[in-house]
């Protein structure tokens, strides 16, 4: 199965709800995409399978860390159609606040865009955009077609 | 190696992964995730998901803050950062382990680097620096290096 290709030739290419259902541990994370014009935001409703501290309760820096990173890979295929789905080469993720047991939404920039690799920013948060839980950069090696 | 007596059990997310403590002593510790179908992050390849091996990084890099023998509600600690550089895909249907190491710690920060692999860890998947931040104990008081036997 080519994922990215059969999209494209049903005419979905800019189509990244699809893309969240058809990829497992985005799926086991229970990602979705909502899709304003040419605006995107990723969504991580609540379950209990993100906490990581049971006593404050909090999510785990790792859930946080995937979804920083399946924000950025969803901004970069919406923004350029890819064969493959980009390969992470790097990130560096500031936790700057607990995520606490409720929904987190995720937004995220591509700083630059060349022709093998993207540099993408990325910030989620949960009540308040202006106070984010976590950030990202990120390197991001690209298969256009 | 056989999993070992630990608390991964009891953290949601990790168990949730499949993580399972290999090993947790002064060289640091090694936490391992099991092939699973959930996890896989590319379904024409069958590559896990970058964001499995973070969190396992993550944990990994947690447990490895903690001094064998001292109780976890003696030390809550919060992620400051974490930086990941992904070398490899992991390959399908092997097991993924983590090896971190907490090369020192402050009254306040501890720093942690560690290595994901698969087959030996000199061939490294993902390579990983965190720094963590002391925030208290479990009853509201200040732990740091004190909680230190």
């Amino acid at each position: 199965m080519k994922l990215l290709l059969e999209l494209r030739d049903q005419g979905r290419g800019k189509d990244m709800q699809a893309v969240v259902e058809q990829i497992p541990y985005m799926r086991f994370l229970g990602i979705s995409v909502d899709r304003k014009g040419n605006e995107i935001t990723t969504i991580m409703p609540f379950r209990q399978q993100l906490i990581g501290n049971v006593m404050l309760p909090a999510l785990h820096g790792g859930a946080i860390g995937a979804f920083l990173e399946v924000t950025s890979v969803i901004q970069l295929l919406f923004d350029t159609a890819c064969e493959r789905l980009p390969k992470t080469i790097d990130v560096s993720i500031d936790y700057l606040r607990s995520g606490r047991p409720q929904t987190t939404y995720g937004r995220a920039i591509v700083t630059r865009h060349g022709r093998r690799v993207a540099n993408v920013r990325s910030e989620i948060w949960q009540d308040e955009r202006s106070k984010p839980i976590a950030v990202s950069h990120g390197h991001y090696l690209l298969t256009p077609f | 190696m056989e999993p070992i007596d630990d608390h991964l059990s009891q953290i949601p997310h990790a168990a949730a992964i499949g993580m399972t403590l290999i090993q947790h002593d002064d060289n640091g510790c090694v936490v391992k995730i099991p092939y699973a179908d959930h996890l896989v992050g590319d379904p024409d390849t069958g590559v896990v998901h970058g964001g499995a091996i973070t969190a396992l990084l993550d944990n990994t890099c947690g447990m490895a803050v903690r001094i064998p023998g001292v109780a976890r509600e003696d030390v809550m600690m919060a992620t400051l950062d974490l930086r990941i550089d992904y070398m490899a895909p992991a390959e399908p249907h092997q097991d993924i382990l983590a090896h971190a190491v907490c090369y020192k710690r402050t009254r306040n920060i501890a720093f942690v680097r560690a290595t994901a692999y698969q087959s030996t860890p000199d061939d490294p998947i993902a390579t990983c620096v965190a720094s963590f931040m002391f925030t208290g104990t479990a009853e509201g008081g200040f732990s740091g290096v004190e909680t230190t036997p």
